[in-house]
């Protein structure tokens, strides 16, 4: 497939935008591509974006509506779902034990590696990176295109699993052996685990080849004068994340083939000796004489596990902060506060990310000495993280805020980072944590960082970035009523979590209220119940806004926000080859509200 | 608009503090604690709450007044500055020593619990000579005495499901086994937590000091009954104990043996 006869999705004939007159692209020798060339095996890197955009917005829905039914449970146990009998006859619409213990494991593990990661690093490092450092593509169009096909085969693989005998893996995101690998101890350890496991590592394969594609891309291909130290903060943070990417993923990859190899060749590496799972002696032991050994490590699992997870939840909110930044500079009109101690803390995270996955583990059984190491490591990665707070905020501080949906959905992921962060130190406290891993306030910690912190930073993204990928701006009414609803019943959701937690509620129990100690729960759950239902509901603003504008929100320019960026001097949405100008970079993304020049700020290119 | 976003985003800090402040009469703070641990474990939750407090109310503060101060509506252009060295190294200096305060601060209490080199080593149960070993498999707790010779694996072993029996204010030691998967052993008002790991025996102590029937909650998710697994904490005065112990021992020997134990 010739790059030279590719050419832009849409035909860019541009209305001036609000903030500056756009030329509009030039099309001699247009000769129109088919649908497939176009949309579905393109190698462009925009559309790339975009098929990861669309993708992951519709696993996302699919892990709300999970969520929903979780929620449901929690609430009012083993009650029928109204209206969903014929989808569980058996039951009359109820949810089953095992079916709530599935429904978590892939709620879980669909919003992970099938929405966010593909969200934050498939959509918006595909769509950004070579726009942003003013590339024409990625240095290797054809691997980016297979970056996206093989996730064809992940999401025939997880969605296979649901339609398995024994149904979906059941044995949480986490896949803990022996729960994961042995059949008779879950009905998801079936055959819907080997769907899992072959799920994962082509989602880890997609990955590698984007990180590799991302690397090379920022490394190789910078415009003339765009040195590293004058790149937006979401280049440097899609660059380091995709570090992250090379450097864990190989141990996940490696991981999930032994479970595989335990789960169809018996090799028990994480099988212990004299397992009885109901009443029954796993295969890997008949092989052997009497009394044979399987002598695997299940803690062999969960370092190997975590050693990827836990850079992996920064992988989940490197972008999103990236994403931030420019976007609170551009609508404060201000200056990064910070942007080197910004880089370095991205750096520092990434780094120490590397040596604190056991905090994961502290009541697990490891070497308690290790989790007091653990525990350093882990409550210094808090520091980091506090200095990008500390620098958000002198970023707004002494600004001209607009208030427009995209820096909303900023400024609520810098509030919400700021619960998420907080605590994560109550849970890297080894002795506290004994009493509240595994409770309520894990659930509360993380879906403040990733729910709503980086969906949230998503959101940010899509309002800012959707005129150049579409030319046109999503209206902007709805979507300050999308952020108000989302934001008050995202909170209603998750705060109380924190509370559940100290009372010590425990996450992944389909009927909490069989114990005494919690009975008196329920209304609590109750209540998030409804808050939740009520923030899945509200998502149509988003759904309608976005399809809407996409075909008749109001046409833009190049730089609807007076942003300065190098993707705002492409043609909105940009043709193929991106830049219709030659480029010449003189100065950092950031300059607003400069002395220098008359206008309050001055883009990238600008010589002045 | 600026005055909705910026009421929005101050009521994150007060709804959210208030929240914690009411908890404990919504009855959704922490249960009553009755081990020797628990208390010191409640208060390094209590001292990092503290130091997040002050954290959160500042910052969610000054991010709201920042939005509804620094509006766009103001003449003129922003601030132009790309940042200040010194705040830098305020900004960093100061969390970090809090953060490796608070590192430290709890290195005693966990080595107190976990570390086998501190367990109970003069009492009557020691990490060799442990009260029970209690045993998980899906979806149960077995607990095992050791009977009169106080050894484990011998004939006189007492096996009950469901109840573990413990004597107040004494230290307990006991041996954590798992049958299949990986299950946690889980008292919240002990604040203690283990899981049980298939193919290692943990020993784990604790100290009750109340008497009292207390929920044995499994911790680890271990398969569809997870949420049913549950056992009985039972705590009782040494007399009492005792009654219990030969209670079990009597029942177990007259409709145990028989079943070829
Ligand atoms: C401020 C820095 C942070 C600290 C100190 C921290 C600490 C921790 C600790 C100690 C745990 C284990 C809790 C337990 O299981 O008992 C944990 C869990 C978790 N954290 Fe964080 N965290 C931080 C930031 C983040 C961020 C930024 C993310 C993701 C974007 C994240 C995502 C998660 C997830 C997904 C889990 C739960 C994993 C599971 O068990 O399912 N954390 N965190
Ligand atoms: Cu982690
Ligand atoms: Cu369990």
């Amino acid at each position: 497939m010739s790059q030279a006869t590719t050419h832009a999705p849409h035909n860019p004939h541009l209305e001036p935008g609000e903030g500056e007159a756009g030329t509009v692209r030039e099309h001699h020798d247009h000769h129109e591509l088919g649908f497939l060339r176009k949309w579905i095996f393109s190698v462009d890197h925009k559309v790339i974006g975009l098929q990861f955009l669309f993708s992951g917005l519709v696993f996302l829905a699919l892990g709300g509506m999970m969520a929903m039914a979780i929620r449901y449970q929690l609430a009012w146990p083993w009650r029928p779902m109204p209206g969903l009998a014929w989808m569980f006859p058996a039951t009359g619409g109820a949810i089953s034990p095992e079916f709530y213990t599935m429904l978590f494991t892939m709620h879980g593990t669909i919003m992970i590696f099938f929405v966010m990661i593909p969200l934050l690093t498939g959509a918006f490092g595909n769509f950004l990176i070579p726009l942003m450092i003013g590339a024409p593509d990625m240095a290797f169009p054809k691997l980016n295109m297979f970056g996206y096909w093989t996730m064809i085969p992940a999401f025939f693989f997880i969605l296979l699993g649901f339609f398995v005998e024994g149904g979906h893996a059941a044995g949480g995101w986490t896949s803990y052996p022996p729960l994961s690998t042995i059949e008779a101890a879950a009905p998801g350890s079936l055959t819907g685990q080997t769907c899992w496991l072959m799920g994962l590592t082509w989602v880890g394969v997609s990955s590698m080849m984007g990180a590799v594609n991302y690397v090379t891309t920022i490394v190789k291909m910078r415009a003339p004068g765009l040195t590293m130290m004058r790149l937006p903060l979401t280049i440097w943070s899609l660059m380091i994340t995709s570090l992250l990417q090379l450097f864990a993923l190989p141990v996940l990859t490696a991981a999930s083939i032994m479970q595989l190899l335990d789960r169809t060749m018996n090799t028990g590496f994480f099988t212990p000796t004299n397992l009885v799972v109901n009443n029954i002696t796993p295969d890997s032991f008949l092989y052997g004489s009497e009394g044979a050994a399987a002598g695997g490590q299940p803690l062999l699992w969960q370092h190997l596990f975590w050693f990827y997870s836990h850079p992996a939840v920064y992988i989940l909110v490197l972008p999103a902060m990236g994403f931030t930044s420019d976007i609170l500079a551009v609508h404060a009109r201000k200056p990064i506060f910070g942007y080197k101690p910004m880089v370095y803390s991205m750096s520092a995270i990434a780094g120490l990310g590397f040596i604190v996955w056991g905090h994961h583990m502290f009541t697990s059984g490891m070497n308690p000495a290790l989790g007091m190491t653990f525990m350093v490591s882990t409550v210094m990665i808090a520091l980091p993280s506090a200095i990008k707070v500390f620098n958000w905020l002198g970023t707004l501080w002494g600004g001209r805020i607009h208030l427009r949906t995209p820096m909303l959905f900023a400024c609520a992921f810098v509030s919400m980072f700021i619960i998420g962060g907080l605590s994560g130190i109550w849970m890297a406290a080894t002795p506290v944590d004994i009493y509240i891993h595994d409770t309520y306030i894990v659930v509360a910690h993380f879906h403040y960082v990733v729910f709503a912190g980086s969906l949230f930073a998503i959101f940010a993204a899509i309002y800012h970035w959707f005129p150049k990928m579409f030319g046109r701006l999503m209206n902007e009414t709805v979507g300050k009523i999308h952020f108000v609803g989302s934001f008050v019943f995202t909170n209603m959701t998750f705060y109380m979590m924190h509370q559940l937690g100290v009372a010590g509620l425990m996450r992944r129990t389909a009927d909490p209220y069989a114990y005494d100690v919690y009975q008196h729960l329920q209304p609590i759950n109750e209540f998030i119940t409804i808050s939740a239902f009520c923030m899945f509901a509200w998502q149509i603003f988003f759904v309608v806004n976005f399809f809407h504008s996409m075909f008749w929100g109001k046409r833009v320019g190049r730089n609807p926000w007076n942003a300065a960026s190098l993707e705002w001097d492409a043609p909105s949405p940009p043709g193929h080859g991106n830049f219709d100008k030659q480029l010449e970079v003189y100065r950092g993304a950031y300059e607003f509200s400069s002395p220098e020049v008359a206008e309050d700020f001055i883009p990238q290119t600008r010589k002045v | 608009m600026r005055y909705l976003f910026a009421l929005m985003l101050l009521l994150v800090p007060i709804l959210g503090v208030w929240t914690f402040v009411e908890a404990d009469r919504w009855q959704l703070w922490f249960p009553q604690n009755v081990s020797s641990f628990g208390g010191e474990i409640d208060g390094l939750f209590n001292l990092i709450m503290y130091m997040v407090a002050f954290t959160f109310i500042v910052t969610e503060v000054a991010l709201a007044w920042f939005v509804f101060k620094y509006s766009a509506n103001r003449p003129g252009k922003g601030v132009f500055t790309h940042g200040s060295h010194k705040l830098e190294m305020i900004w960093t200096a100061i969390p970090a020593v809090a953060l490796l305060f608070i590192a430290f601060a709890q290195m005693e209490t966990w080595a107190k619990v976990k570390f086998e080199s501190n367990f109970p080593k003069d009492g009557k149960y020691t990490k060799e000579k442990p009260i029970a070993e209690l045993w998980a498999s899906q979806f149960d707790w077995r607990v095992r005495y050791p009977g009169d010779d106080g050894t484990l694996g011998t004939v006189d072993d007492l096996e009950r499901s469901y109840e573990f029996v413990v004597p107040v204010n004494t230290d307990v030691v006991f041996h954590l086994r798992s049958r299949d998967v990986i299950h946690s052993f889980f008292v919240p008002e002990f604040r203690l937590k283990q899981d049980a790991l298939p193919g290692h025996t943990i020993p784990v102590w604790f100290r009750a000091e109340k008497e009292g029937i207390y929920d044995l909650v499994c911790a680890e998710l271990c398969g569809w009954g997870h949420y049913k697994m549950s056992g009985r904490m039972t705590v009782l005065s040494q007399a009492d104990y005792d009654k219990r112990m030969a209670d079990i021992k009597a029942e177990w020997f007259s409709n145990g043996k028989e079943q070829g134990q």
